[in-house]
């Protein structure tokens, strides 16, 4: 992935997972020194208000990091289920899929670049 | 049973004049109804129903009209009740066919047990209470079928109504018309998400053109297209904001979340365009 990081969410998360998840994460946002993270959903069909936190609290995570976070692959019903549950995890970016992940991401990143103090 | 046969003897031996003193009501009706049907139609239904009717009198059980022997009568007056829906009658109309049946019936039994007072009250209480039976069920089937009508007609409007065109590669119109109701939302909801999936587009134009009141319950529909839009990484214009609705939105207080806004589709798409980075040149 270069400088990104692809996190591939693929079961149901539950806690003890969920801080594993995000205690390697960071670690490995520091690691590489990466810049962006992005956290591939697709191949969830269901998404709770747990899920939803946990997303929630990786991106602040990343964010402190100086990383950015964008959240792709969200499959329609999924999309319904958060509107519904009052989810709509406001500050994090989202992308229809990985390509266009990156694509965000880099814009995202460049924008910082020209706004950084010389 | 006694009564009951006195009904099919009845029946059959006053044939002609119970048909004929059946047929006079039956035609008088039919001039001042709010459906048409022929006089030889009438006749033709009179004498079908007849048919049927004895032929379930001479099972002798009066008292279910639920049970098999009943079957055809049923069936009968269900198909009438369907046609007369059809061709405009009302549900009383129908009814009537049946309870219309009741005063020739009542006078032929008169005749038959003048000289027996007990039978005939017997005779007119079974004639009543069947005829009246039969009389509900033709108002039942009909209003079922206007029910059915009703369902369908609701299911068309709400497929009709909730189009996804696509304007350009990576840009979709969902026009909406009428009332958004919750019910509407969601299949709007379910249908646009499908749609940016398949098609990959980034940005969906809601144009409310067609939506007489935004109140803040409608507000509240719209905002939740919108945040599911955004959460499947697409963007969101709303076009066709009419100034009162722009009125209402403020008065509300309603926080439109920076969504963006246009007066129309054409500086919706123009707007969109140029997010996508298309440009046009006049040559």
């Amino acid at each position: 992935m270069g400088e990104f990081l692809l996190v591939t969410l693929q079961v149901d998360m539950h806690d003890q997972l969920a801080l594993r998840l995000q205690d390697d994460l960071t670690n490995a946002i520091q690691a590489k020194g990466s810049k962006g993270v992005l956290i591939d959903i697709s191949a969830l069909e269901m998404v709770d208000s747990f899920m939803g936190r946990m997303i929630s609290d990786v991106s602040g995570m990343a964010r402190i990091l100086d990383a950015k976070t964008v959240l792709v692959g969200m499959q329609p019903a999924v999309a319904i289920t958060l509107v519904e549950l009052g989810m709509s995890l406001p500050g994090i970016n989202t992308a229809l899929n990985v390509e266009r992940g990156m694509q965000l991401l880099r814009r995202v990143l460049s924008d910082d670049d020209d706004h950084r103090p010389r | 049973m006694g009564a009951v046969n006195s009904i099919a003897a009845v029946l059959q031996k006053r044939h002609a004049d119970i048909e004929g003193a059946w047929l006079e009501q039956l035609t008088t009706a039919s001039a001042s109804s709010s459906g048409r049907v022929a006089n030889e139609e009438l006749k033709r239904q009179a004498q079908e129903f007849f048919k049927v009717f004895e032929q379930a009198l001479s099972s002798g059980r009066i008292d279910a009209i639920a049970g098999p022997e009943w079957a055809e009568v049923r069936a009968f007056l269900e198909d009438l009740s369907r046609r007369r829906a059809l061709a405009g009658f009302g549900s009383e109309d129908t009814a009537s066919f049946v309870f219309s049946l009741k005063k020739p019936l009542f006078e032929a039994l008169r005749q038959e047990n003048i000289a027996d007072p007990l039978q005939l009250a017997e005779g007119i209480w079974n004639v009543t209470m069947l005829l009246d039976k039969l009389g509900l069920h033709t108002v039942t089937a009909y209003q079922r079928a206007r029910e059915g009508v009703i369902n369908r007609q609701q299911q068309e409007l709400l497929e009709l109504s909730t189009p996804v065109v696509k304007l350009w590669d990576g840009i979709l119109a969902l026009p909406m018309i009428g009332t958004l109701d919750s019910a509407r939302t969601q299949i709007v909801m379910e249908s646009l998400l499908q749609k940016i999936v398949e098609t990959e587009s980034q940005i969906a134009i809601l144009d409310i053109t067609g939506v007489p009141t935004v109140d803040t319950l409608v507000a509240q529909h719209l905002l939740k297209t919108v945040t599911a839009l955004r959460l499947m990484g697409a963007e969101c214009i709303i076009s066709g904001v009419r100034p009162q609705i722009a009125q209402t939105i403020v008065h509300l207080g309603v926080d439109l979340q920076g969504v963006t806004t246009k007066a129309n589709l054409a500086d919706a798409l123009a707007l969109a365009l140029k997010r996508i980075g298309v440009t046009f040149s006049r040559q």
